[in-house]
């Protein structure tokens, strides 16, 4: 028993030694201006379509991509506080508030798909195959069905802000209206599970759509474009951003090569684009 | 039910390809938290002795306060590393955000006051003038101290599963200031998240069974080690 023992200790040594090395190796191979910090909302990340992306611009540049995917408000903190150098968001309104702000240079359009309202098969506040957002809304609200928010201030929900204020309906402490703080992959299985409505980017549910239990109810109304800007983090405010790094993305992702990326995702999975390509499109 | 096997023979299946990410993934995961639990024994042990052998006024509070940060919540520990290891924060400067390194600091955190916790009680069951009885047969301060871990060697075992256990399971420090990147600082625990905001249930269920495979070698291993001792 003993002589085992003392292998065994000797094994748990090597293995502890082998790890720090390895971490420390792998930690110093890793030069830091290389590094670019691209703060972004879920639904680019849950989709799918940076996995596709990034090793694309990575073999390409040779830079580093450090993905966080956050909703768009929090990803406009992080560019707000330097702690990002470049983002990929679709919350049009407060994009033009942080750059006139002057904490963003260089916004450019990129894609651009649609939210969709979905909600339960049966349709309770009975709103399928209505054009306006905002008479569904009210409609929802008026039905008194469930709908879940993502209220973590990210681009959806900056857009059913807009559209609740269109409708003038003043959710907070309704019973109909409840607040998950979740990314947009969860509040969709949420809502599949509570048989709830809820308003979501459309590329988010083709790909869930497998799980769920929601069907699409209203869309194509034009409130519900839901656009993506790149921006790069200004480097006038704060001089450790990878000023070059997140140039050389940005100019990628409105790059021919990207949109071409961008424009055949999903078609092969889902039938259908998740996204549409904008770059270099005037804006309306 | 048809998810959950759907999810064990994912697993299997992941594991028996070698499927490189996956693989990559549960290696990055022991890295990670198998550095952070070294790293806790050394400053646990240290602290946990000094406070066992020790009397001062306070005592009492400092106790309390290692009893209560056994229970660290790992997301505040996450914000805090967090908030320090922003560019613009006091320790930006060593531009280590977004990086294993980062989660190994918050998991050491994380663990040390599990490992201080169970050293203190495990040093204070020893009989109560051990050390003075170990100091006058003519040991030196060091040689005592080696000999009541010694001698505490099967709490301590206990000390390092218990810390490993709780950071290889963590997950929202290491979403936090790690960022759940892919092929850098995507480890089981976040990679499991993200697989189950993706609606990727089967994918989740698999990770989700590679880290309790993982843990129980781990475990496997050190309780060897420990009852070996035990029944010599």
């Amino acid at each position: 028993m003993k002589r085992f023992n003392n292998v065994g200790w000797i094994a748990v040594i090597i293995c502890v030694f082998a790890i720090v090395f390895d971490v420390l190796s792998a930690t110093a191979a890793q030069p830091q201006k290389k590094n670019i910090i691209l703060a972004t909302t879920t639904s680019t990340q849950d989709s799918g379509l940076l996995d596709v992306l990034i090793p694309f611009f990575e073999k390409k540049t040779g830079y580093f991509v450090k993905t966080i995917a956050v909703g768009s408000g929090q990803a406009m903190v992080m560019g707000q506080k330097g702690e990002a150098d470049v983002l990929l968001i679709h919350s049009p309104d407060a994009e033009e508030k942080f750059m006139a702000e002057g904490s963003g240079i260089n916004r450019r359009l990129v894609m651009h798909n649609d939210f969709i309202i979905v909600g339960p098969v049966e349709d309770p506040a009975g709103i399928k195959g209505m054009k306006s957002s905002i008479e569904s809304f009210k409609k929802i609200a008026a039905s008194g069905a469930l709908y879940m928010s993502r209220g973590d201030n990210s681009g959806t929900h900056a857009k059913e802000k807009s559209i609740l204020k269109a409708a003038r309906i003043l959710p907070q402490g309704a019973r109909w209206y409840q607040q998950t703080g979740l990314g947009m992959g969860q509040t969709l299985s949420i809502s599949s599970e509570k048989k709830a409505y809820t308003l979501t980017d459309r590329g988010t549910y083709l790909a869930l759509q497998k799980n769920l239990g929601l069907s699409i109810l209203v869309e194509k109304d034009a409130m519900l474009l839901n656009i993506y800007h790149v921006i790069e983090v200004n480097p006038a405010r704060w001089n450790k951003v990878n000023t070059a790094g997140a140039k050389a993305f940005s100019n990628f992702i409105v790059s021919k090569q990207a949109q071409k990326i961008i424009k055949n995702f999903g078609i092969a999975k889902y039938g259908s684009p998740l996204f549409f390509p904008d770059a270099g499109k005037k804006e309306k | 039910m048809d998810m959950i096997f759907e999810g064990i023979k994912q697993a299997f299946f992941l594991l028996f390809t070698l499927d490189p990410e996956v693989m990559g993934i549960t290696w990055l995961s022991l890295n990670i938290s198998g550095v952070a639990t070294v790293i806790s024994l050394f400053i646990g042990i240290s602290i946990g002795m000094t406070v066992a052998l020790s009397r001062f006024p306070g005592r009492k509070f400092v106790v309390s306060l290692i009893n209560t940060g056994m229970g660290l919540p790992p997301v505040v520990v996450g914000l805090f590393v967090t908030i320090f290891l922003w560019r613009n924060g006091p320790l930006g400067f060593l531009e280590i955000l977004y990086t294993p390194t980062a989660m190994i600091i918050a998991q050491s955190i994380i663990a040390t006051p599990i490992v201080t916790g169970i050293t203190l009680s495990a040093i204070q069951h020893l009989p109560a003038n051990l050390h003075l009885q170990i100091l006058s047969l003519g040991a030196t301060r060091l040689q005592m101290v080696w000999i009541l871990i010694k001698e505490s060697k099967l709490p301590l075992l206990t000390a390092v599963m218990a810390g490993f256990g709780g950071v290889i399971s963590e997950v929202g420090a290491s979403i936090m200031v790690g960022g759940n990147i892919k092929g850098y600082s995507r480890v089981l625990t976040t990679a499991t998240v993200m697989e189950t905001s993706r609606g990727n249930f089967d994918i989740a269920i698999a990770l989700g069974i590679i880290l309790l495979l993982l843990c129980l070698c781990v475990n496997v291993i050190l309780t060897h080690i420990q009852q070996g001792e035990r029944l010599r």
